[in-house]
């Protein structure tokens, strides 16, 4: 009787009739697409769990084991596959734990919507049990928040914040709807949202500037593209593609922009940044044209930013006009939504090579490989490398899997080494550098990808932030799989106090429990290795695995990532050693 | 560069948290906030504020590009003091007795065009309107013969430009 009528309510969605706001949240849910969202109860948000058990047919629940972990995972749902991803919260502390996650997807621009609970509206600012000014303390790691507080605003809220999630920048939106307003009974009816009058999420298309940035590039001698995270976003590979190769402008990438341009591909010359690639590192301060896509010159891709291109013409395509000379100056400013932008401009561009300039690319590649990729890929010492690791994984896999990495050493080795031909294949947490992320992440991930293997890659610290989520990959079955390369060490730091601090290593070493025996508590598969030869078909095994697998490798214990452009440093003097 | 006073002016939704998030622009960027003043505008239904910080064109205009870059922000803008037209206001309270004691006080009250708001047995109050420097000149005259309270308030501007938020927002409308 209770599901018929609820059957009945279901097909009645854009119609008028009277349901309480907890209903009222899952339908707008519904309404704007969601089929899974990640969270944890608690009082202040019971009454929309209940709903949430009604409706758990239509609407798929997971049940993490933390709120960090839940809004992590709505991240790497997100990323993995362009829809907006949802975490839901109770009140007080649930709220709170969602914070990091919010600053993460803020800096990162990850179209996520959280939903938390709060206190009854006659109790808010009363110091109630559970009661916290969320909506306080996420304005500074939120693209927009709200409380509510009436039942009826609860569509109109939901439904902009969807809207302001995913449009434009995207990033995280937060809405707080008290216990009182979920109870309420009113007349339900959802709109979407389709504009708000303050807020332009895409700048309009000015063709001036795509001819000056189009003259500029067609002029120029030695060009280099480095593109970021705005092309996922975007969805603009296919223009990049078409845009680098008539241009024939080699192209390296930001962390974030990784696997939006096939890794084999001839015009694909690396990364840029504190670890990135030599040769596009050092030519940054050898082109005469700079051509900036969907990225922000973050300090960790600049270094020293006085001494940042200051040769070099820059043009910026940008779809954010906060990003236009905030850190370096531009020359050209193409605002836009990069794919537009990208289309607009092919026309304008000839058809070229460079020829003598590819081999400074190709020179320099040559003096990283030798110095610094060889080693690492084929070592002469005893213990594995974490590069090793990567590249069984990019062959097993045939370079189709999507790698969520955690922060530290693991996570540049990650990005370093790891290929791939589809884009949004590479999560991580880059601007925040979120330890803790990559567990929970890549659970998200699989979830929002689940025909494509998605494999994590964490280290023994950060693993540890977030090991609780294995609770949650073990209760909803998510077949994911795990690598931890363990280097008993919190490695990124141990680098840097060896290089920067005299190899005083403060705090860093890492006593660690029996992994493989916390995994199999959570009925996971596992399996621990130390040997080279044991890798391949460890890694082998761990990917025919049907369900989730956990692989544990030990890896040197005092392995440096290189090459390094040390903080403070010119992007010129990356380190090699 | 050098530091200067710039009055920042943002049209904005009538919303409870924007004052929050627009502050903390501020405060993030460890920019000080000179005077804010928020109110109604010339435009039913949207608000502006007018924040005076003391910084570099540079740091300013990467501000205007972040406070613009709120959803509920209209439009920001800002100008040097040449720019526009501003002005702020105090009130000053003081014993009853000076003002008939001291003639001085009224020479004061009369050089500098400020209004005697009211007077009471114990205390009156006089109201100056001005540039800050003129406020502060009142003030200083005014300090000697003892003030029991005073307060000025945020500055208030219009710029000689036109804005065009009406446009703005038809353009909205239109779209
Ligand atoms: C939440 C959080 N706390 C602290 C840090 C600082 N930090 C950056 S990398 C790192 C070490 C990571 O160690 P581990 O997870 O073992 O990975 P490894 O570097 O050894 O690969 C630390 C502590 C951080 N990025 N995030």
């Amino acid at each position: 009787m209770e599901t018929k009528t609820l059957q009945n309510k279901q097909e009645n969605i854009g119609v008028k009739m009277k349901i309480t706001g907890a209903e009222a949240v899952i339908r707008c849910l519904l309404a704007e697409g969601v089929d899974v969202l990640f969270g944890y109860p608690g009082g202040a948000i019971m009454p929309v769990y209940d709903e949430l058990f009604k409706f758990q047919d239509k609407l798929h629940h997971v049940l993490t084991r933390h709120e960090q972990g839940a809004i992590h995972a709505a991240q790497g749902y997100a990323r993995v596959n362009g829809k907006v991803g949802v975490a839901m919260a109770t009140s007080g502390p649930g709220a709170t734990n969602l914070v990091t996650g919010l600053a993460d997807a803020q800096i990162d621009s990850t179209p996520v919507v959280c939903i938390t609970g709060q206190v009854a509206r006659h109790l808010l600012g009363s110091d109630a049990f559970q009661e916290t000014d969320i909506v306080g303390i996420s304005t500074p790691v939120t693209k927009w928040n709200c409380q509510v507080t009436m039942a009826e605003d609860i569509p109109a809220m939901i439904a902009k914040a969807f809207y302001i999630a995913r449009t434009g920048r995207p990033g995280p939106v937060l809405v707080d709807i008290t216990k009182n307003a979920q109870f309420q009974e009113f007349d339900f009816e959802y709109k979407p949202c389709t504009g708000i009058r303050s807020y332009k999420p895409v700048p309009k298309l000015n063709v001036e500037k795509i001819e000056a940035a189009a003259a500029l590039i067609n002029s120029a001698k030695k060009p280099m593209i480095v593109f970021g995270q705005g092309i996922i976003l975007g969805e603009a590979e296919a223009e990049l593609k078409a845009f680098v190769e008539k241009s024939g402008i080699p192209a390296a990438w930001t962390i974030l922009g990784l696997s939006a341009m096939d890794s084999e591909h001839p015009l694909n010359v690396g990364m840029v940044g504190m670890h990135g690639n030599y040769a596009p590192n050092l030519l940054t301060n050898e082109c005469d044209v700079l051509i900036a896509l969907g990225m922000r010159f973050d300090d960790r891709v600049t270094g020293d930013l006085s001494r940042y291109a200051k040769q070099a013409k820059v043009v910026h395509f940008e779809i954010d006009p906060a990003e236009i000379d905030k850190n370096v100056k531009t020359e050209v400013a193409v605002l836009g939504d990069v794919k537009e932008t990208l289309a607009a401009i092919l026309p304008h561009i000839e058809e070229k090579t460079y020829p003598d300039w590819l081999k400074e690319f190709e020179t320099l590649y040559q003096v990283e490989l030798k110095k610094v990729i060889e080693p690492e890929l084929n070592p002469e010492k005893e213990g594995l490398t974490m590069a090793e690791v990567i590249n069984q994984i990019n062959i097993t896999s045939e370079q189709k899997a999507v790698i969520v990495s955690d922060v530290g050493q693991h996570q540049m080795f990650a990005c370093r080494y790891a290929k791939f031909k589809q884009s949004k294949s590479n999560i991580t947490s880059g601007g925040l550098g979120t330890m803790g992320f990559g567990l929970p992440a890549a659970m998200g991930a699989k979830m929002g990808a689940p025909d494509r293997p998605v494999v994590a890659i964490a280290g023994d610290g950060g693993y540890q932030m977030t090991i609780q989520e294995l609770g949650t990959i073990f209760q909803t079955q998510i077949p994911v799989k795990i690598v931890v390369l363990n280097n008993e060490f919190l490695g990124m730091v141990r680098q840097w106090q060896q290089l920067f601090f005299d190899k005083r290593y403060a705090s860093t070493e890492m006593i660690n429990p029996d992994f493989v025996k916390i995994a199999e508590g959570y009925h996971i598969k596992a399996k621990k290795i130390s040997k080279r030869e044991e890798l391949a078909a460890s890694v082998q095994e761990m990917m025919q695995h049907e369900g989730a697998y956990f692989l544990e490798v030990m890896v040197e214990k005092e392995d440096n990532v290189f090459p390094m452009i040390p903080t403070g440093a010119s992007v010129s003097e990356c380190r090699l050693s | 560069m050098e530091n200067k006073f710039y009055t920042i002016t943002i049209y904005t939704e009538n919303n409870v948290g924007l004052l929050n998030r627009v502050s903390g622009i501020f405060l993030k960027r460890h920019i000080n906030i000179e005077s804010i003043n928020a109110s109604s505008s010339e435009i039913q239904d949207v608000h502006k504020y007018v924040i005076v910080v003391h910084t570099t064109e540079d740091w300013v205009r990467k501000i205007i590009g972040q406070i613009e870059k709120q959803v509920e922000v209209i439009r920001a803008y800002y100008h040097t003091d040449e720019e526009i037209i501003y002005q702020e206001s105090a009130i000053f309270k003081i014993k009853s007795d000076l003002l008939f004691d001291e003639r001085q006080i009224q020479n004061i009250i009369k050089e500098s065009n400020s209004q005697i708001v009211t007077v009471s047995r114990e205390f009156f109050v006089i109201a100056k309107t001005g540039r800050r420097h003129e406020i502060e000149e009142v003030h200083d005259k005014l300090k000697p013969y003892g003030i029991m309270q005073f307060v000025r308030s945020g500055r208030i501007s219009v710029s000689k430009e036109t804005m065009e938020i009406s446009k703005i927002l038809q353009e909205f409308q239109e779209n």
